[in-house]
C-alpha cells in the first residue's frame, strides 16, 4: 500500500512542479511576501511629521516646542504663523499633528498656575492618531515633571502608573507581526497545492481513471494530501528560518511544539483545501471556494485585529477557523515559550477541523460529477 | 500599416461586432450566475463580516486587579475600573494566581495595587506597576492607554474632594479632526471595500481568458472576423457592468449601515471607483491571458491580489510607518491608491492634492494592465 501510495505522491508532485509557472508560484511568492510584509506590516510609529504654531513665543514655550523637535519619534516638518495653516497641513498629510501654543501660554501659567496647549490630530487612521497622541501626552508630562522640579514642588507629584511589558519588552509590532506571517504563508501555500487539485483533474476527466484503478478512496486522499503536507512543512521550515535570523524573532519555547502546531495545522489546512476541491465541479468553482476560504480566515484570524474585539456572533464564527488556533500557538511558541499543556485547548480544535474536513473530503471524492 | 487595408470594417460593423460578444459574455454570466453572485452576493456577505468583526478598538478588556491591602481607596479606584467601558476587572488574591492567568491568555493586563497604596502615600511613592502581555504590541498600548486613563479620573476625582494635588502646570486639550471619537471603524470599513472590490474583479474576470483556451473555445472565435482587442472588450463591459453594481451596494452599506461618515463627493468617488474598477479587471485579465491555464491563473489571482492589498494598501497598517523602500513598493498596489481616495473622500473630504496623483497612477494602470492584455493575446494558436 505504501509503495502505491508514494506513486500516487509522485504523479501528485510531476503535475504540480513540471509547470515553469506553476513551479515559480509556489516557491517565488512566498518568499519575497515574507520580507515584504515583514517590513510593511507594523503598527509601530516613527518620525511623526509635526508642525508647530507658536504664538506665544516666549521661553517656555519655545522649550515645549524643543522638546518635540529633540524626540526621536517625532520630526519637524514645519513651523505654522497662523490658525488658518492648520488646515491645509493636515489635510494634506504633511503633518500628523499640531502643536498649537496659544498666545496666554505663558501668561496664563504665571497667574493661575496651570496652562493648556492644544494638540490637533490627523485622525485619518485612528489607531496612528492614538499612538501619536500617547507620544504627545508623554513629552508634556516629562516637561511638568520638569517644570515641577524647577518649583521644588515634587513632594507634590501623584504617582503614574508604569507599565512593564513582558514576553515583548519595547512593544515592538515586528514581533507580533512576523510569527503571524508564518501562520499567513503556510496557509496560502497549502491553499494553493490543494484547493484546486481535484477540480483540475475532474475537468481534465484524469479524476475518472483515478477512480477505476485499484485505489481505495483513503488511499487517494492520501496521495493528494502528503504533496501539500510536504510542501507545506519545508516553506513553514524556511519562514520560520527567515524569521528567526533575518528578523530576529526571538524563539523562546521549544520547538517540537512549534513543529507539532505546524503539523496539525497542515493537517486541517489541507483537509479544508480538499474539500473544497473534491466539492467543486470546475476550477472556477475551486478558486472560488479558495477565496472564500482564504479571505475570512485570514482576515478574522487576529493576524492584524484582535479576534476580543469582535462582536460575540463574529467570535463564534471564527472558532472553526484553523488559523485563529494557529496563530496563538505560534505567537505563544515564538514569545511566550508556552508549553504544550498551555496550549492543549488550541490543538484539539484544529485536530477536530482537520477530522471532519479529511472525511468529507474523502466521502465527496467518490462523487460522479455528471 | 499604412496600407490601405482592402476589406476594413466600417466603424457600424465594428459595434455591431462588439455587441455581439458582450451579448455572447452576457449569456455566459447568466447561465452561469456564479459571476452575479460574485458581483452582488459577496460584497455585501463579506463587508458585513469583516465590517464589524474588524476592529482595532478594544473593549472589555480583562484586567487583573491584585489588591494586597484592601481599603477605602482602592475600593474607589477599583470602582472606577468597574466602570469604565473598556477595561474588565478580575480580581486575584495574589500575584502568583495573576500572573498564571496571563500565561494563559486569560487577562491581558495585571495591575497591583500595594499594600501600603492610598491616597496619603500616593505622593511619596513614584510608580503603580502596571504588567501587560506584549505579544500583542499594539493592543498592549492601547491598554496601558486605558489604565493609566482611569487612574489618571480617579486622582481628579480625589484632588477633586480633598484639594490634595494641584493640577499639573500644562494640560493637553486634543482634538482629532475627521475622526473625532477615534472610532476605528470609519477608516477601516473604506479600506474594506477596497479589499473587497480588488478580490471581486480578480475573480470575475482572472479565468475567462484560460477558460477560453483551455476549452477551445478560443479557436472557435479566432475563426470569426473579430480582433483580439474586441474579445477583451467584450470581456470587460460586462463584468465592469456587474462590477460598479456591486461597488454602488458596498459604499452604500459604509454610509448606511456602518454610519461612516461621508465628507467628499459623487464625483470624486465616481472617478476613483471607475478608475480602480478598470484597473482590477485588466489586471484579473492580464493574469488570465498570460496563464494559459486555469490552475496557474488561479493560483496567481490569489497570490497577487488578496494579500498585497491586505497587507500593502494602507487599509490598516499605516503606510507612512513603512520603511522608505516599502513605502515606494506600496505604489504599485492598485488597492493603495484606492483605499487613499476612499478614506479621504469618506473621511476628510475631496482633497484633490491627495486625490489627484492617486487617480493618476490608477489611470496609467488601467492603460498599462488593458493594453499589456492586449498584446499578450496573439489572434493565433501556437
Amino acid at each position: 500500500m505504501l509503495f502505491r501510495v508514494l506513486a500516487l505522491v509522485q504523479k501528485e508532485f510531476l503535475a504540480l512542479l513540471k509547470d515553469r509557472q506553476s513551479r515559480f508560484v509556489i516557491i517565488g511568492p512566498p518568499i519575497i511576501q515574507l520580507v515584504v510584509f515583514g517590513y510593511a506590516a507594523t503598527f509601530d510609529v516613527t518620525n511623526v511629521p509635526v508642525a508647530v504654531l507658536d504664538e506665544c513665543n516666549t521661553l517656555l514655550s519655545r522649550d515645549l516646542t524643543a522638546r518635540f523637535v529633540a524626540s526621536p519619534n517625532f520630526q519637524l516638518v514645519a513651523r505654522l504663523e497662523q490658525p488658518g495653516q492648520i488646515a491645509p497641513v493636515l489635510d494634506r498629510q504633511q503633518a500628523m499633528l499640531v502643536l498649537h501654543i496659544r498666545q496666554d501660554f505663558q501668561r496664563k501659567l504665571s497667574t493661575l498656575g496651570t496652562t493648556e496647549v492644544q494638540l490637533i490630530l490627523d485622525g485619518r487612521n485612528s489607531n496612528t492618531a492614538l499612538i501619536v497622541l500617547g507620544y504627545a501626552q508623554g513629552i508634556i508630562e516629562e516637561f511638568n515633571a520638569t517644570l515641577r522640579r524647577r518649583r521644588g514642588r515634587l513632594a507634590q507629584v501623584p504617582a503614574q502608573v508604569v507599565s512593564r511589558a513582558w514576553f515583548n519588552p519595547n512593544l515592538q509590532s515586528q514581533w507580533f507581526i512576523v510569527p503571524g506571517i508564518v501562520g499567513l504563508l503556510t496557509l496560502v501555500v497549502t491553499m494553493l497545492v490543494t484547493a484546486l487539485s481535484v477540480a483540475r483533474e475532474r475537468e481534465q476527466g484524469t479524476f475518472d481513471q483515478l477512480l477505476v484503478t485499484p485505489y481505495r478512496p483513503y488511499e487517494l486522499l492520501l496521495g493528494k494530501a502528503l504533496p501539500g503536507f510536504l510542501i507545506g512543512l519545508v516553506e513553514a521550515t524556511f519562514i520560520v528560518l527567515v524569521a528567526v535570523f533575518w528578523f530576529r524573532v526571538p524563539l523562546v519555547g521549544s520547538l517540537g511544539v512549534l513543529y507539532l502546531g505546524v503539523a496539525v495545522f497542515l493537517l486541517s489546512a489541507i483537509g479544508v483545501g480538499l474539500m473544497i476541491s473534491s466539492l467543486a465541479n470546475t476550477q472556477q468553482q475551486g478558486l472560488l471556494g479558495a477565496f472564500l476560504f482564504l479571505v475570512p480566515a485570514i482576515i478574522l484570524s487576529g493576524f492584524a485585529t484582535p479576534i476580543a474585539n469582535m462582536p460575540p456572533a463574529v467570535q463564534k464564527l471564527t472558532l472553526v477557523n484553523p488559523m485563529r488556533y494557529y496563530l496563538v500557538i505560534l505567537r505563544g511558541v515564538f514569545l511566550q515559550g508556552a508549553t504544550l499543556e498551555e496550549l492543549a485547548d488550541q490543538f484539539w480544535p484544529m485536530l477536530g477541523i482537520a477530522a471532519v474536513t479529511l472525511a468529507v473530503a474523502t466521502v465527496m471524492f467518490r462523487r460522479r460529477i455528471y | 500599416m499604412t496600407t490601405p487595408k482592402p476589406f476594413a470594417p466600417a466603424a457600424r460593423h465594428r459595434l455591431m461586432r462588439l455587441r455581439g460578444l458582450v451579448r455572447k459574455e452576457w449569456l455566459q454570466i447568466w447561465r452561469d450566475p456564479s459571476s452575479i453572485a460574485i458581483a452582488f452576493l459577496l460584497p455585501v456577505v463579506l463587508l458585513l463580516l469583516f465590517g464589524y468583526g474588524v476592529s482595532l478598538d478594544a473593549k472589555d478588556v480583562p484586567l487583573a486587579l491584585v489588591v494586597d491591602n484592601p481599603n477605602p481607596d482602592t475600593m474607589t479606584l477599583c470602582g472606577h475600573f468597574e466602570r469604565s467601558k473598556y477595561l474588565r476587572p478580575v480580581y486575584f488574591v495574589n500575584m502568583r494566581h495573576a500572573q498564571q492567568a496571563m500565561l494563559r491568555r486569560q487577562v491581558s493586563a495585571i495591575l497591583r495595587l500595594r499594600d501600603d497604596f492610598s491616597r496619603e502615600n500616593l505622593q511619596r511613592r513614584g510608580t503603580i506597576q502596571l504588567i501587560v502581555n506584549g505579544t500583542d504590541a499594539n493592543t498592549a498600548r492601547i491598554v496601558t492607554g486605558y489604565v493609566q486613563g482611569v487612574y489618571a479620573r480617579w486622582l481628579a476625582d480625589v484632588q477633586q474632594r480633598r484639594r490634595a494635588f494641584p493640577p499639573p502646570p500644562i494640560q493637553v486639550q486634543h482634538r482629532v479632526w475627521y475622526n473625532a471619537n477615534l472610532r476605528s471603524r470609519n477608516y477601516l470599513v473604506p479600506g474594506l471595500v477596497a479589499i473587497i472590490m480588488t478580490l471581486i474583479g480578480a475573480l470575475l474576470t482572472a479565468m475567462v481568458m484560460a477558460r477560453e483556451w483551455e476549452r477551445g473555445t478560443i479557436e472557435a472565435l479566432m475563426t470569426t472576423p473579430v480582433s483580439m482587442g474586441e474579445v477583451l472588450l467584450g470581456k470587460v463591459i460586462p463584468y465592469f457592468g456587474l462590477g460598479l453594481g456591486g461597488m454602488a451596494l458596498s459604499v452604500a452599506m459604509a454610509r448606511w449601515v456602518f454610519d461612516v461618515p461621508f465628507r467628499g463627493s459623487m464625483l470624486a468617488l465616481l472617478a476613483g471607483s471607475v478608475l480602480f474598477l478598470l484597473v482590477a479587471l485588466g489586471l484579473g485579465l492580464l493574469i488570465s491571458t498570460t496563464a494559459r491555464n486555469q490552475f496557474v491563473a488561479g493560483q496567481v489571482a490569489i497570490i497577487v491580489t488578496f494579500l498585497p492589498a491586505f497587507i500593502l494598501s494602507g487599509f490598516i497598517f499605516d503606510i507612512r510607518s513603512m520603511p522608505w523602500p516599502i513605502r515606494a513598493l506600496t505604489a504599485i498596489i492598485p488597492a493603495r491608491h484606492f483605499v487613499t481616495i476612499l478614506q479621504n473622500v469618506f473621511l476628510a473630504g475631496d482633497v484633490w492634492p491627495l486625490l489627484l496623483p492617486s487617480m493618476g497612477v490608477l489611470a496609467l494602470m488601467a492603460l498599462v494592465f488593458l493594453g499589456l492584455s492586449y498584446r499578450k493575446s496573439p489572434k493565433r494558436l501556437d
